[in-house]
């Protein structure tokens, strides 16, 4: 990354998974926060990418089937018995 | 003191158990991991009852590859990293088969598809703010966590992820569904850190813009 020159909305919008994952060197936060302070939009896509973090967080997973669970059981009794 | 069901230690025990072929053992384990087991087969297997017959392979070999496996380690990476062996073997095997594949892209980042639709910022020749945003996000109302959690905003999220790259639609879906740690995806996918998060960037930018579209339609 460019040191000297402010980010722009477009580059920061490709830094925010690194931001939120701590990825980002220390000099790079520096930057990316500064555009932050002073940007509403980009705080809106930071909190929205958030959001979407939390969404992705409560999509229920399906369990295995009962019928494949029991198959599993059977097959646990075959593999052991030998 | 009680231990929390899904302790270390008690995982432990549970392993200790399955050595000993212990059934309820085995039980336990399957209830914990097979659902997302079943979820990332379903990522290499071109139909459910291919996957199904991936999770089995997979147990099966966990079961009589047990005394392989180091007390110390983790086991749902062991365990996963058995799982993805079989789903690729077995992708690979019906590749040859098919006249129809797509293997070989798979774990590539993918194209280097911008996170926000280039046309959303101002031009490179924007005499005030060169790439800065001309159609902004808008904040999503006024009480956006009620309106997330909403079962049809739940199918909106779904539905997105499973229109990802699968490359993209495994990191994210163990990351941010699962809740897995980057460590441990990109140990059972085989991929590097950077890699990992370069997919979970480009997943997690797409469900975002459908989440955009769902919630803030103009």
């Amino acid at each position: 990354m460019d040191q000297d020159r402010p980010l722009t909305c477009k580059a920061l919008v490709e830094l925010v998974t690194d931001y939120i994952e701590g990825a980002l060197p220390p000099a790079d936060v520096a930057r990316f926060e500064t555009h932050l302070a002073g940007c509403p939009h980009c705080r809106v896509y930071l909190d929205q990418m958030r959001l979407c973090i939390q969404a992705l967080g409560r999509v229920p997973g399906e369990p295995l089937p009962p019928e494949a669970i029991k198959a599993l059981l059977a097959h646990f009794r075959d593999w052991t018995r030998g | 003191m009680a231990r929390r069901p899904d302790s270390p230690e008690d995982e432990r025990a549970l392993i200790d158990a399955l050595r000993r072929r212990d059934e309820a053992a085995f039980a336990e384990l399957v209830r914990r991991y097979a659902g997302p087991m079943l979820r990332l087969a379903q990522m290499y297997a071109r139909s459910a009852a291919v996957a199904e017959e991936v999770v089995q392979e997979a147990w099966l070999g966990a079961v009589q590859g047990l005394e392989r496996f180091e007390a110390r380690a983790s086991f749902k990476t062991w365990l996963f990293r058995i799982l993805v062996n079989r789903a690729r073997t077995r992708a690979e095997r019906e590749a040859r088969t098919s006249p129809f594949s797509a293997l070989g892209m798979d774990d590539q980042p993918g194209a280097d598809e911008p996170a926000v639709p280039r046309e959303r910022f101002r031009p490179a020749s924007d005499p005030v703010a060169p790439f800065h945003w001309g159609a902004p996000p808008r904040s999503w109302g006024g009480s956006p966590e009620e309106e997330l959690l909403s079962k049809e905003t739940m199918g909106v999220v779904a539905r997105a992820i499973a229109a990802l790259p699968p490359a993209q639609r495994k990191v994210v879906t163990l990351r941010d569904v699962e809740g897995w740690t980057a460590e441990e995806v990109c140990n059972v996918l085989e991929i590097s850190d950077t890699n990992q998060r370069v997919l979970l960037h480009r997943g997690r930018s797409s469900v975002r813009m459908a989440l955009e579209r769902h919630l803030d339609p103009n």
